[in-house]
């Protein structure tokens, strides 16, 4: 027989090894998220994915799935939470929506109108952050990075090439590039790297393609992420 | 026959390109049956220059100078319910793109640089507005009940949120229908 644990009181089947996401993702059952994606080691970084169990808030993207566990997932109270730190995520950096080429394809966005996030509540910070144009294909703007090192998950893990880290605190933190001059256009990336499709946001993007995807076309323009995510499991192209 | 007394609204454009009010006029015909509930004090449309107490003030665009703030000041006293209108008013907005550049460097940029400009002079009138060095979305300036997103947001979308805030209800955009951008 197999293992099972319940989310939001379904019996969620699981193999030995899985995480709660991994099983959740399985049985097509969403939970927020930005920092996980499934081709790549758990983060628990963004904490969107946040669910209780036995009354304590764990991330359900490097919480081992055990038998029996009893998992809340949408429930008001977490959802609220959720909203917040995506709040938290649009005031920490420069994020317009209208200026952005990712607009409509962006995760960061779609999780935010799957939340009903009507205003971002906090005092903007606009803090100052760089762009870096100097790569012939790649732009790389800073301010519309969230911090999730996806980038530099693929660009170890799958590019083997490590070319980019995270630095500084706080506010402070940014992406930083592995060259001397610290530029992309002056490290081995190439718009081919698994690092250049895997932003959630504006922050990498490949030169030359934006909006090339009429509004009305992109991918959470009919259907909200929740949607999309578990649809779109094995074979989705951006 | 005692007239059904009408809902009062103001409306007026801060930082913003008035492209919100051009999305109101996107609801078209539903302009009339809009016109049966409500009246307009201080708007774009009715060139009344100040607003006296409403029930429902609408602010498009976010704050970058003095101005802004006297008039943004002036809804928030006059209206029982002010709402957000559009990207500028509730983020900043394109206008908050040039809050990372300094603000001097920014009239140079436009008012000496710029080509085709001659002897091009930084206006320095005294009744201009004083500009800030950041712009701010104006929920930082003053307490915001409602905030319909988008840039604009659709005719449908404002719509959808009027005709839920004047029947009572809490506006509740369909997916579809809330956006950023």
């Amino acid at each position: 027989m197999s293992k099972t644990i319940t989310i939001d009181g379904t019996n969620i089947p699981f193999t030995e090894g899985q995480t709660i996401m991994d099983a959740a993702l399985a049985a097509k059952v969403y939970i927020p998220h930005l920092c996980h994606n499934p081709e790549f080691k758990p983060h628990g970084s963004c904490k969107l994915c946040t669910v209780n169990i036995n009354g304590r808030a764990v991330s359900a993207c490097t919480m081992p799935a055990s038998e029996g566990t009893v998992v809340e997932n949408k429930t008001e109270e977490l959802n609220n939470e959720r909203r917040a730190i995506v709040q938290m995520l649009f005031v920490e950096g420069n994020h317009l929506c209208p200026t952005c080429e990712k607009s409509g394809n962006c995760q960061l966005q779609a999780v935010a109108y799957c939340l009903d996030m009507m205003t971002p509540h906090y005092n903007h910070f606009y803090p100052p952050r760089e762009v870096d144009a100097s790569h012939p294909d790649v732009f790389l703007d800073r301010n519309r990075c969230i911090l999730c090192e996806l980038c530099v998950r693929a660009s170890r893990d799958v590019d083997g090439k490590n070319v980019f880290g995270l630095s500084g605190r706080g506010i402070g933190s940014r992406l930083v590039v592995n060259s001397t001059s610290g530029r992309l256009g002056d490290s081995t990336f190439a718009f081919t790297d698994k690092a250049a499709q895997v932003c959630p946001t504006g922050a990498i993007l490949i030169k030359r393609q934006g909006f090339s995807v009429p509004i009305g076309s992109r991918i959470y323009d009919h259907k909200p992420i929740c949607q999309v995510e578990i649809e779109g499991k094995g074979g989705e192209h951006e | 026959m005692s007239e059904v007394k009408k809902i009062r609204i103001a409306t007026c454009s801060l930082a913003g390109c008035f492209g919100c009010h051009m999305s109101l006029l996107d609801i078209d015909e539903r302009l009339f049956d809009l016109l049966e509930l409500v009246e307009f004090d201080r708007t774009p449309l009715t060139d009344i220059k100040h607003c006296s107490p409403c029930d429902v003030g609408i602010v498009e665009g976010g704050v970058c100078n003095a101005e802004n703030v006297h008039v943004l000041k002036e809804f928030r006293k006059n209206c029982k319910v002010l709402v957000a209108m559009g990207a500028c008013a509730i983020t900043g907005g394109l206008p908050a793109m040039r809050n990372n550049i300094d603000l001097w460097d920014c009239f140079q940029e436009v008012y000496q640089y710029e080509g085709g400009l001659e002897g091009g002079q930084i206006p320095n009138d005294p009744e201009l507005p004083l500009p800030f060095d950041k712009v701010h979305p104006i929920y930082e300036v003053v307490k915001v009940d409602y905030f319909l997103p988008g840039c604009p947001p659709s005719g449908d979308a404002i719509w959808k949120f009027l005709t839920d805030l004047l029947a009572g209800r809490e506006p509740k955009l369909d997916y579809e229908q809330l956006h950023y951008d």
